[in-house]
């Protein structure tokens, strides 16, 4: 049965390297439901946090063949419960429908959003939330007109408390 | 002169400045590589001319396609167990290497591949010659990087090396630019020694060696598989104690063939769709199943719903991406070989499995009567491929390098060239990759000067890199050639005689006089169309000192046998 994963990969910080990586799904004709990189809280390792839904028997092969590659540093998977996880999007609205009436403004209420940027023709909200929470201030203000939309890749920590830090210095040791 | 040689020595030695050509170079040498394949062009202009200065200690072979010369590399790789190195140039060069790289990859072959590359100002623009060799060769290589200034260079290539051998080996990719080569830099060389992110080393998990032993203990009906892991990591001694202790049957895949002796008594064979009978069969009878350092391709499994199901399975294996990967693994024991199969045979008891092996032997028995004596010594007019086989080891005595290529005359090779050392056969497994043996062959005899090597080709195979005699013919490569000549794409029109009511689409192949050709190469030729003169032509080409042709005609539609269909299940192997 397929079931949504959230991928956590540790990096070299190297050109080239999230190539590499998107190879190892696209080979298997798996979709990247979202993917998003950044540094992480060591210095030049890098981290991608990438979302498919797969079998586990496919996720397992998938993180072992990441884990393979020369410059990945470990790979993980995590089902949602596992991980405290986010994302954020940003909706450009014109600045007339928060004016105007207050049923849009009640709607940033009650959604929790924030509004970022406010230009005499339109404005920016900020909804950082789960993908369905953020999905649905989209359908709340899609009758208002929205002119813009953009959601980030999912982000997560996950909930065991090893650390990379950790990990890395026990990787470092066996070259030693 | 001698002022200027000076010159040159006090530029290497003393101040270490150099270009980064010349620092290419000098990392190659300080990687105790003596031996290079490549093909000169524009972007790699400055390293040709950095080796021109070092032509004895560096020796450059001029193969004439890149392709040649990363299957050159390949087979100097396999037949010495060092990492192959190549070169080329950007574009056309780099692209033409590609083959090549893909089938390193997929059989685990080390090789270490430079690539010129535009100047790094022009990375983008679509310079003349310019390709993203880097993205191409991606999912091919191991590793690949590209330096675009000279200081990078002695550690790139200290790290090319390192992550190519060790490990489960592959091909790394090393593109340098233009400008590169050219700059300067101060030339230090260090060993790598490691990174974080490639751990090579499994340290051996004790309880998983315990419960494969216990497994192994009591087992009735144990069996081993083995590949190429065995090879590649030496472990020849170690995997025969490990069998004749715990008195295994062991069958081979043909990336594993020559790592056990032929005629051991343990050695049941070969597995796979054109494999032996026995070792098929035995596959789903056994009750326990040990994998060493293969990778249980479908070519070797058949159906996997079907494979191996009443057994329990031991998998050794040095690749963690490897366990499970086709066949779920009961007991996986992570590591290399060597270390591996030693530990494990401490754990095992003494044993002998007679009855067991009793039952390979019928079933040898009935394969022999069916098809082997047939083969062997055929009762109808037309020349057997197996025949040929059975004369080349009658002469070799198993003493041979056997190169082949891809096709019928590979399987058939692979069934009935005997062997007595390791590293002697070599073959494209995984990738299946025609024209592979003509320039595999002549690296493998640069490798083993001393040794026979015996390249077996197709009519077919040989003529996609026919244009390597030119290599041959340029350094008295005295590789021995022999062509088995069906004047078809044999293994295709099998295919298309049993699955496709004999429609021979585009396998038919009307060929040129090779024995011309040949000559015009300079090599010794000979074409045998009659079996009386089979013997005496084959012990010409085995006491012939320099490069001998040896052209077979064949039966034009004789099929290779036993065989397991596609779909089928190894035990559904068919004797004809
Ligand atoms: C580069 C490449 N192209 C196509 C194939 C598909 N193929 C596999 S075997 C074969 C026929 C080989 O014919 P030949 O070289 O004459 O050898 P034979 O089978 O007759 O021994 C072909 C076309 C291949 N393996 N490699």
């Amino acid at each position: 049965m397929k079931k949504r994963y959230t991928i956590s990969v540790f990096t070299e910080n190297r050109v080239g390297l999230l190539n590499r990586v998107t190879i190892i799904f696209t080979r298997r004709k798996i979709n990247i439901e979202s993917m998003a990189v950044s540094d992480s809280e060591v210095e030049n390792v890098h981290r991608y946090t990438i979302v498919i839904t797969e079998t586990e028997d496919m996720l397992k092969k998938v993180v072992l063949q990441l884990e393979k590659q020369v410059e990945i540093i470990r790979a993980f998977y995590h089902e949602d419960e596992q991980i405290v996880y986010q994302e954020l999007a940003l909706y450009k609205v014109p600045t007339d429908i928060l004016v105007a009436g207050k049923e849009a403004e009640k709607i940033v209420r009650s959604h929790y959003a924030r509004v970022l940027s406010v230009e005499s023709n339109f404005t920016v909200i900020e909804k950082t939330g789960h993908k369905d929470e953020t999905h649905a201030l989209f359908n709340d203000l899609k009758p208002f007109g929205i002119l813009e939309f953009v959601r980030s890749g999912r982000i997560a920590i996950s909930k065991p408390m090893k650390t990379l830090t950790s990990i890395i210095e026990e990787l470092e040791n066996n070259i030693k | 002169m001698k002022t200027i040689e000076l010159e040159k020595e006090n530029l290497l030695t003393k101040t270490n400045t150099m270009s980064g050509a010349q620092a290419l170079v000098q990392a190659l040498i300080d990687e105790n590589v003596n031996l290079i394949f490549g093909y000169p062009g524009g972007a790699i202009m400055p390293v040709y001319d950095a080796l021109y200065d070092v032509e004895d200690q560096l020796n450059h072979i001029l193969t004439r396609h890149e392709q040649g010369a990363i299957h050159a590399a390949q087979g100097y790789a396999r037949a010495t167990g060092k990492v192959g190195v190549c070169m080329a140039t950007s574009g056309p060069g780099a692209t033409n290497l590609i083959t090549g790289i893909a089938d390193a990859q997929i059989d685990s072959t080390p090789l270490v591949c430079i690539t010129g590359q535009v100047h790094s100002h022009l990375l983008g623009t679509d310079a003349f010659q310019e390709t993203d060799v880097i993205g191409i060769s991606m999912p091919v290589t191991k590793w690949n990087y590209q330096v675009t200034r000279a200081e990078e260079i002695p550690e790139a290539i200290a790290k090319a090396f390192y992550i190519a051998r060790s490990g489960r080996p592959g091909p790394v990719l090393i593109d340098i630019t233009k400008d590169a080569q050219f700059e300067k830099l101060k030339y230090s060389y260090q060993p790598f020694k490691g990174m974080r992110s490639y751990q090579t080393k499994n340290n051996l998990n004790q309880d998983q060696l315990r419960n494969a032993a216990d497994l192994i203990n009591s087992a009735e009906k144990p069996m081993v598989l083995f590949g190429q892991g065995v090879i590649l990591s030496e472990a020849e001694k170690e995997f025969k104690t490990f069998i004749e202790k715990a008195g295994i049957p062991a069958a081979w895949t043909i990336m594993g063939l020559s790592a056990l002796e032929s005629d051991h008594f343990l050695n049941v064979g070969m597995l796979g769709m054109h494999g032996n009978y026995a070792p098929n069969k035995m596959t789903n009878e056994c009750d326990v199943l040990i994998a060493v350092g293969m990778r249980f391709d479908d070519r070797v499994t058949g159906d996997l719903s079907r494979y191996a199901k009443q057994a329990k399975v031991v998998h050794l294996e040095i690749d963690p991406a490897e366990i499970d990967k086709n066949v779920k693994a009961d007991v996986a024991v992570l590591g290399d070989a060597k270390e591996s199969l030693s530990a494990l045979t401490e754990l095992l008891q003494e044993n002998e499995h007679l009855s067991w092996l009793q039952e390979f032997r019928k079933l040898e028995h009935e394969e022999h009567e069916t098809v082997i004596s047939e083969e062997l010594r055929p009762s109808v007019e037309a020349l057997s491929m197996g025949e040929v086989l059975h004369e080349i080891n009658k002469n070799t005595k198993g003493e041979a390098i056997v190169v082949t290529d891809v096709g019928q005359h590979q399987m058939v090779a692979c069934r009935y060239a005997k062997f007595k050392r390791s590293k002697s056969m070599i073959t494209s497994g995984g990738l299946g990759t025609m024209g592979f043996c003509l320039p595999a062959a002549i690296g493998a005899k640069m490798g083993q000067p001393d040794k026979e090597v015996i390249a077996v080709i197709g009519d077919g195979g040989f003529q996609m890199t026919i244009q390597e005699l030119g290599t041959i013919f340029q350094k008295k490569t005295a590789v021995k050639i022999v062509v088995l000549n069906n004047e078809f794409l044999g293994m295709v029109r099998q295919w298309q005689e049993l699955f496709f009511d004999k429609r021979y689409a585009s396998t038919t192949m009307a060929n040129p006089d090779f024995q011309s050709i040949v000559k015009g190469y300079g090599i010794a030729a000979k074409k045998v169309t009659k079996r009386e003169d089979l013997e005496s032509a084959v012990s010409e080409m085995t006491n012939h000192k320099g490069a001998y042709f040896l052209e077979v005609k064949v039966g034009k539609e004789n099929n290779v046998f036993p065989m397991v269909p596609t779909g089928a299940s190894v035990s559904e192997i068919r004797l004809k």
